[in-house]
């Protein structure tokens, strides 16, 4: 199948029988990065479907919360899914990959455990691609609002007139 | 005459900024019926503006224009664009700081017969002492409605005060309470009392907290004899044949240059902007700069101690619900050398929201130790370090000529390095803050670096003699007799506590000498 085929019509089974991710989370079809169960989806514009999931874990290995699902790991770095940033992310990335091979795997996205990718990570962590999807993730991870919830934080109280009867003082542990 | 004032108007004060310095003392003097034009380098923002959200206050409010970093200061590692947190607006740093309003302890004024000769250090003694400054104290408790001070109230402790609290008392600490803050107790002055929002560092929403933006700017401006001139950048300062400044060169919001004349020129922009503006003022007579003969100008940059400590408990604290800084342990603040430094410190809860935690905890950290401790974000107490650190002559604001801001002037470059003494305090208040959580059931705790700066002093010291500093016992520099500092760069050493309510005491007394000065026609 080729790249500009009209997407809409795919169903779950098709893209599961053109998965080309090796491992990690995802499904990747031309153009299309989706989850495994399908939970989310994310077409690209730039950068190849592959060099996405990539990112998608590194992401994760740079900040990992189980208990955040990837679709918000996707959020934080999409923005880097433009014209003007696909270069450098696609050489970032093949550097990834280049410092994987040279620890004996096949890729980043091959290696099975969290603690031999951060090996990885750590082999890199001085350059200024890992400096800058690190520094972008401090936002574009934490600064979404869907995220907030997770770690319980509830934000602005503005709107309901503070917390001041909203349990600023409701702690009966101490 | 009566605002707005005509460029060529040479009988005004001019003062440059509008926060806690410059904001007060423009108020104070239109009160006199002095004519004042104040350039506000931001934008004008009011509680309906403010939002609570932290990057987005923080693009709204913050002081963005480029600086540079040196020093062995983690800041210049983390943050070498942004060695400070303050703002640009009419208000400056009034609108985001957290309101904590505390006197100097008495000897602090005189730090240097107090402490002796510290190796390194460039300790000096202020030239006035608590008891000239006591009345001027009040006088600004009363403008801020500072709680416990007066007839007001404390403010009710919220959850991250309440762990601070049991866990102070359980090591046996007794100086231990909800603050002197400049933050609404009870209905007062047309402010109402604080709703507990979270987000005093993005400017109070319900205006609870004191900030000269809706309180001394619009009150000096209604008497008719101020001026504010808002996106007003000062540029460089002026002076005529006779040595004396007469006029503030200042580039406008589209960027066009007016000269506004003076009779007396307040310089109120902060410790990086403040010698920035003398130092870019220099010229054939002040070859070094404004105010410099003593080459003191930049000098004595100090911080605050700071740094902060988490604690992580096994149930939830909820810690960014209410007032940021909710309460204080003071006993640590004495002067006790056998602690092993000089000096001492106050440690004040602080809780920051969920964004800014992942920026501050533990910047440039990544992986599962640092996520770890966010996942239980919501378990969470805070505490900050507010101590006084050492001056040193090295410490210092100078002018980087390799970049220049969006007018083509040089930027400030900030240097910092620790003194000996600024370690060792900042070692004895992690385990004092640690052992506090500890000793309420911490599952862990975190001693966190010092975040970019708030609490900027020094740069533009005041002295006893002209070759020690820069400015005079009423904050008018040595070298030049119509040229006051106004702001925390005047102060000649740091003390323990949070700056803001000296720095209006000074304005409300510089405002009564300038007004005294000026009427007796010296000046």
């Amino acid at each position: 199948m080729s790249e500009t085929e009209d997407k809409r019509g795919l169903t779950r089974r098709a893209l599961l029988s053109r998965t080309i991710a090796a491992a990690g989370s995802f499904i990747i079809g031309g153009g299309f990065l989706a989850a495994r169960d399908a939970a989310w989806a994310t077409e690209l514009s730039a950068l190849q479907p592959r060099t996405m999931a990539t990112l998608v874990q590194m992401a994760r290995d740079i900040y990992p919360h189980d208990q955040i699902g990837d679709a918000h790991y996707v959020t934080a770095v999409k923005s880097y899914d433009a014209a003007d940033q696909a270069e450098g992310i696609e050489a970032g990335i093949a550097e990834l990959d280049a410092a994987a091979q040279a620890m004996g795997h096949q890729s980043y996205l091959d290696i099975g455990w969290e603690r031999d990718r951060v090996d990885v990570l750590r082999s890199i962590e001085e350059s200024d691609f890992f400096q800058r999807v690190r520094g972008g993730l401090v936002t574009g991870l934490y600064n979404q609002k869907a995220v907030w919830p997770v770690f319980g934080y509830e934000g602005e109280s503005y709107s309901h007139g503070g917390y001041i009867d909203q349990g600023f003082n409701d702690i009966a542990w101490i | 005459m009566a605002a707005p004032f005509d460029l060529k108007d040479d009988g005004v004060v001019v003062i440059i900024g509008t926060g806690a310095g410059g904001g007060v003392l423009a108020n104070e003097l239109a009160q006199k019926g002095i004519s004042v034009v104040a350039l506000e380098a931001g934008g004008r923002y009011l509680p309906e503006d403010y939002v609570n959200d932290e990057w987005e206050s923080f693009g709204q409010l913050a002081w963005l224009d480029p600086r540079s970093t040196s020093g062995d200061w983690r800041v210049a590692k983390d943050f070498s664009g942004l060695p400070a947190w303050i703002v640009k607006a009419v208000g400056g740093t009034t609108t985001h700081w957290a309101g904590a309003s505390l006197r100097f302890q008495p000897h602090e004024w005189k730090a240097k017969t107090t402490y002796g000769e510290v190796a390194g250090a460039s300790l000096l003694d202020w030239p006035i002492d608590a008891e000239e400054m006591a009345p001027y104290y009040d006088k600004a408790e009363e403008k801020l409605r500072v709680t416990r001070t007066g007839d007001r109230p404390g403010l009710p402790g919220n959850n991250n005060y309440k762990v601070f609290e049991a866990g102070a008392k359980a090591l046996g600490y007794e100086k231990v309470h909800s603050g002197n803050m400049a933050i609404n107790s009870v209905d007062g002055d047309e402010r109402p009392a604080c709703q507990q929002l979270g987000f005093c560092f993005q400017g109070c929403k319900f205006g609870a907290k004191w900030s000269s933006a809706y309180t001394d700017i619009p009150r000096g401006e209604a008497t008719g004899n101020l001026e504010v001139r808002e996106r007003a950048h000062a540029l460089r300062i002026e002076h005529g044949p006779d040595g004396r400044v007469n006029g503030v060169v200042y580039a406008d919001a589209d960027g066009n240059e007016h000269k506004q004349m003076a009779r007396v020129v307040c310089v109120a922009g902060n410790s990086y902007e403040s010698p920035r503006l003398l130092l870019n003022s220099a010229s054939s007579m002040y070859p070094d700069g404004l105010a410099n003969s003593s080459g003191q100008v930049g000098r004595n940059y100090m911080r605050h101690l700071t740094g902060s400590v988490y604690g992580i408990f096994d149930k939830p604290v909820k810690m960014w619900r209410g007032t940021t800084m909710a309460g204080i342990m003071q006993d640590e603040a004495r002067h006790d050398p056998s602690r092993g430094f000089v000096g001492g410190y106050e440690l004040e809860t602080l809780s920051l929201g969920l964004p800014f935690m992942a920026a501050f905890l533990d910047p440039g950290s990544w992986g599962r130790e640092f996520t770890t401790a966010l996942d239980h974000y919501e378990n969470m107490a805070g505490m900050w370090i507010v101590g006084e650190d050492m001056p040193q002559e090295s410490n210092r604001v100078t002018l980087n000529t390799d970049l220049t801001d969006q007018f083509g002037m040089p930027v400030a470059n900030v240097h910092y390095s620790d003194h000996e003494n600024d370690r060792a305090m900042r070692a004895h208040a992690y385990d004092r803050g640690q052992a506090m959580y500890d000793a309420v059931g911490a599952t862990r705790t975190l001693p966190t670096p010092p975040y970019p700066s708030t609490h900027n002093l020094g740069t533009n010291r005041m002295s006893q003699n002209a070759s020690d500093g820069v400015v005079n016992r009423n904050g008018r520099a040595h070298d030049v007799e119509n040229l006051f500092v106004s702001d925390g760069s005047q102060f000649t050493t740091g003390a323990a506590e949070n700056p803001t309510l000296t720095i209006v005491a000074l304005a409300i007394r510089q405002a009564d000498h300038i007004a005294q000065e000026m009427n007796a026609g010296t000046l």
